[in-house]
């Protein structure tokens, strides 16, 4: 079994559109990931039929009882998030700010206050659209723990691939180098680096290739927008040899990507130069992802 | 007045909205621009300065002293985040997992586990002739952004009046750390693109801003391109479309060199103008 983790650092290089693809030409052979759980948009492209969800539950939260509460104040003295504010006479618990680290139960005289496990989002095991399954989830607006859920659904793609004997594990990661991002690569056989030769796409690429390198993960790059700039895709050519990563493809700027996901198909569905290019790209990422 | 600038969907225009908007706005009078995106900052690669400040971020985290331990334990049941572990006569703290609560740290019957600062970031205060662009950025492998981007905001607010424009430029998605960026903003302007993924990512952040009490308005970025679903979302919801701006392929590649728009393209001049006067009515209006 293998996975390969699509990231990015920068939103809006086409991770999704492309990965999608992937799930495309990967068929049956592959389980879908989305690990982009605060703004999962893969469903929109891959029709998942939401045949199973449940709750997450993760991190939880300071709730006081005011029956109890003699207001001593020793729960907004400790908390170190600011989140317990006297309100009208008595305290009480900001949802937004408390981390739910437990500090103040602990400390409270009255034991007024308990600790709440949080549901923070849904996970769901579909059957999609090219004839396999999907392990996708929805972080609540505002909540904590992506990571968490990301984990969760890692977890649940990798139970799927083991019970159904798939090969390939396909996840769509989330931009940024934080705690999504993070969790979404860890155990990968290969990253896959979605760019643009932008002066943005050039630095989020080094930061988050800082990362994959800090956990020895191979990875190999597209460049899409190829063509946007020429002096940035130099730049960006020097920096990918100098990193001994591998160039996968090169895609020109073509706004058939947006065409395509306007009209709900993947651009391999789409367009027949695009197909040409991602099936090329995707033999070399299934390539990569097999070498020792 | 501090205005956020937000998305739910990546690459949808955040930092060229802000560095355009705040540099447009600084022709006239004095702004604030914070790079609040700590995971992957990119608003100081479109802005010239000098740098007139810069320093170290820290985040406080246990530190064990093996000397004074009793190894009693209870800084590892007391700890919610998995971040302590007793191993035999060892205790071991996992810096990347601790929420810096202080929980172990004070409630150590041994005071054996003294809270200690370790860096996790970086924030520099850069001057041009009317702007102040503060940018702060997460070392790699830190996970949590949040203490960062809460540390930013404190420096703003220790360093500029209350009444001058702050612009916000803010992570994408609607999770802890686009909520930490933008719950102490006057207004949150959502920049989204007319496709069904702008579309879907448009409606997690309403609900996210909604959620807050926030002011909101939307600005649609590569408006031509995909359909008018956004257009007409906005509409049914009764949402304010402060400004359009065009797709154009010479946009992104004006962008892609880092390069502000506004000089040279008059559409992104009239749509930083609509949304500067919308600030500005706001900023008159009662607001702090």
């Amino acid at each position: 079994m293998k996975e390969i983790v699509v990231i990015s650092g920068k939103g809006g290089t086409g991770k999704t559109s492309l990965t999608a693809s992937f799930a495309v030409l990967g068929g049956q052979n592959l389980v879908v990931a989305d690990c982009d759980v605060d703004a999962a948009d893969m469903h929109l492209l891959l029709e998942p039929d939401f045949a199973h969800g449940e709750d997450f539950f993760s991190g939880e939260l300071a709730v006081i009882d005011q029956a109890k509460c003699s207001a001593c104040g020793q729960c907004e003295d400790v908390c170190r998030f600011d989140a317990i504010d006297m309100i009208e006479g008595c305290y009480s618990v900001d949802e937004i700010g408390c981390e739910g680290c437990g500090y103040c139960a602990r400390v409270c005289p009255d034991e007024a206050i308990t600790n709440v496990k949080q549901n923070v989002g849904q996970w769901y095991r579909s059957a999609i659209r090219t004839g396999t399954t999907m392990i996708h989830a929805q972080l609540k607006v505002g909540a904590d723990n992506s990571g968490k859920l990301v984990a969760k659904v890692k977890k649940m793609a990798t139970e799927v691939a083991g019970n159904e004997g798939k090969y390939w594990i396909l996840v769509d990661g989330s931009p940024g180098v934080g705690c999504p991002v993070i969790s979404s690569l860890s155990g990968a056989s290969l990253a896959v680096l979605v760019t643009e030769p932008t002066v943005s796409g050039l630095h989020d690429l080094r930061r988050v290739h800082q990362l994959v390198k800090m956990f020895r993960i191979k990875s190999g790059c597209v460049i899409n927008k190829a063509d946007l700039n020429s002096d940035v895709r130099r730049d960006l050519h020097r920096f990918l040899k100098e990193e001994g990563i591998p160039v996968l493809a090169e895609i020109p700027y073509n706004e058939q990507f947006t065409a395509a996901v306007t009209n709900g198909k993947t651009i391999v569905e789409w367009d027949a130069d695009l197909e040409q290019l991602v099936r090329g790209c995707w033999e070399k990422v299934t390539q990569l992802a097999d070498d020792r | 007045m501090k205005v956020a600038i937000a998305s739910g969907k990546g690459g949808t225009g955040k930092t060229t909205l802000a560095t355009n908007l705040a540099m447009y706005m600084a022709g006239t009078e004095p702004v604030v621009l914070a790079d609040l995106d700590v995971e992957e900052p990119n608003s100081g690669l479109f802005l010239k300065g000098e740098l007139y400040h810069r320093e170290p971020k820290y985040k406080m985290i246990p530190g064990w002293q093996e000397e004074t331990c009793s190894l009693n334990g209870d800084c590892q049941t007391v700890c919610n985040f998995n971040a302590i572990l007793k191993m035999g006569n060892h205790v071991m703290v996992f810096p990347e997992l601790c929420h810096g609560c202080y929980a172990c740290s004070e409630l150590c019957p041994t005071a054996s586990l003294p809270m200690q600062a370790k860096q996790m970031g970086e924030l520099k205060h850069i001057k041009t002739d009317n702007l102040d662009f503060v940018e702060s950025r997460l070392m790699i492998s830190e996970e949590q952004a949040v203490p960062l981007i809460h540390q930013t905001i404190d420096y703003v607010d220790e360093k500029f009046p209350a009444a001058m424009v702050k612009i916000f430029d803010s992570p994408p998605g609607t999770s802890c750390p686009v909520i930490e960026a933008t719950r102490g903003a006057d207004l949150v302007i959502l920049v989204t693109e007319p496709t069904p993924f702008g579309l879907h990512d448009l409606k997690l952040a309403v609900e996210t801003v909604r959620q807050l009490g926030k002011e909101f308005v939307v600005v649609l970025n590569r408006h031509g391109i995909g359909d008018d679903q956004v257009e007409r979302y906005c509409e049914a919801e009764n949402i304010l479309l402060a400004a359009r701006i065009p797709n154009s392929r010479h946009i992104a590649e004006t962008c892609a060199a880092g390069k502000l728009l506004y000089q040279d393209i008059p559409e992104v001049a009239a749509a930083m103008d609509a949304i500067a006067r919308l600030i500005r009515s706001r900023n008159g209006g009662g607001h702090s």
